[in-house]
């Protein structure tokens, strides 16, 4: 949250951040997440069930777009930049841990949140949605492909993927309302470039 | 890793997000493999919260006990006491007719069961009252040529259907009371079918014919590959306590 935002400023540099390889992998696994999510809420919240009806169709376009949910990623794969991000996402330095302290201390000085291209909490967050998501595959196939599996590994795997799906929700509308408060964040992902001094503020370390 | 050009002091560290999604995937499945113990667990707890809860949130939260809405059609039409009708035809001596009044003029039979889904929830000790179906069938006298009873619904898309022996059972009901009120709408009123012995998809809501056939027709989720003879803990590959 900066004094200036809305103060017409010296024009700002500009500086890369997402090519359009990350962009449409964001885009296309949140439109696929955000068909889940809500497909979802038609199921399970009787006041959404009542409204929609229609329950065979939209459990039809609830297992397409899960099964699907994975796919940007995969594609994502054969770019170079979207590989590197990766790495940056999964490589946690010595600088990770200062910023886990911080957040967990509440500390919110600058100075103790020393941040890469990626803040240690946006690698956290990318490392557990990737695992949370794949454990919702995995269990929504067991109840989707009933045959498959033994009545009660079906029945546990309900119980697991309910259960999930209430913290995917939670952490979901957190990484959503964090994306709202940083409107730089969010154009970074829209148009693939950052203001140099957004950048030095929220990622000290990132050399773009 | 695949030996990569360096790109800095960034992509150096150790790989905790690989770690991360592993330990997530591990709990994933320890949560699968252990879940009737924590299932039993959950029931108990949020079973006592949803008692002392006024707001009614418990009841959203998975296993928090209570019916789910579950409809195919894209909505459905209200009918009142004054415009509800119910047909009983097909392969019978006297097709008729009724009014919500004529079936409340008929003795009432009450149960009390568990109610099963198919999809796993289950809600304990649940009154039902209204009309035995062997009732309405004697009433229309059954022809020779009758083997099996199709429901249809007035939200135009549902239909269930059972064999003749199945529905002459004493716990078949044409429901017009649920939790000892009468039916409303969201469950399926004013007036739906009870087969207690049977996963809850046969109970069809909003029951608005009975058609005595020559053979078992198929009814809509049976269209779609669950089973026709739903005997709770006998079907669908499920072990259920059995309701009834």
């Amino acid at each position: 949250m900066s004094l200036r935002a809305d103060t017409p400023a010296p024009p700002d540099a500009r500086v890369r951040r997402f090519g359009p390889a990350q962009r449409w992998v964001h885009r296309g696994t949140a439109a696929l997440m955000g068909v889940c999510v809500l497909t979802a809420a038609c199921l399970y919240i009787p006041q959404l069930a009542v409204l929609v009806g229609r329950r065979e169709l939209v459990v039809r376009v609830h297992e397409w777009a899960g099964l699907a949910l994975p796919v940007p990623v995969l594609l994502g794969l054969a770019s170079r930049a979207f590989r590197a991000d990766l790495r940056f996402l999964n490589r946690f330095g010595p600088h990770d841990r200062v910023w886990l302290w911080a957040a967990l201390s509440r500390d919110k000085r600058r100075s103790s949140r020393p941040a890469g291209k990626f803040n240690a909490g946006q690698k956290v967050y990318a490392a557990w949605i990737a695992g949370a998501a794949l454990v919702m595959l995995g269990t929504g196939l067991m109840m989707w492909f009933t045959r498959l599996t033994p009545l009660v590994w079906r029945t546990s795997a309900t119980f697991v993927h309910d259960w999930l799906a209430l913290t995917i929700g939670v952490v979901l509308a957190g990484h959503i309302g964090m994306a709202l408060g940083d409107p730089e964040a969010r154009r970074g992902l829209r148009t693939g470039m950052v203001s140099s001094r957004w950048a030095e503020r929220e990622h000290p370390l990132w050399r773009p | 890793m695949n030996p990569e050009p360096p790109e800095g002091p960034e992509a150096q560290g150790r790989p905790v997000g690989r770690r991360v999604l592993l330990g997530t995937l591990a709990l994933g499945a320890l949560g699968v493999a252990t879940a009737p113990v924590l299932q039993r667990g959950m029931e108990g707890l949020l079973g006592g919260l949803s008692d002392e809860d006024p707001t009614g949130l418990t009841g959203l939260l998975p296993n928090g006990g209570g019916f789910r809405y579950y409809s195919v059609a894209a909505s459905v039409p209200h009918r009142s006491p004054a415009n509800y009708r119910l047909t009983v035809d097909g392969l019978v001596d006297h097709p008729r007719t009724y009014t919500l009044a004529d079936l409340r003029a008929l003795p009432q039979t009450r149960l009390v069961r568990d109610v099963q889904c198919v999809t796993g929830w289950r809600v304990p000790g649940t009154p039902f009252q209204g009309v035995t179906l062997s009732r309405l069938l004697d009433a229309a006298g059954v022809s020779a040529a009758g083997r099996a009873v199709r429901f249809t619904c007035f939200d135009g898309t549902y239909s269930e259907s059972l064999t003749l022996e199945q529905a002459r059972r004493r716990d078949v009901l044409v429901a017009l009371r649920m939790q000892d009120k009468d039916i409303g709408h969201d469950h399926g009123g004013p007036v739906r079918l009870y087969v207690a012995p049977m996963y809850f998809y046969k109970s069809a809501k909003w029951l608005s014919g009975i058609t005595v056939t020559d053979r078992v027709r198929p009814g809509y989720w049976e269209r779609l590959g669950y089973d026709v003879d739903a005997w709770v803990g006998r079907s669908n590959g499920r072990t259920d306590e059995p309701t009834s």
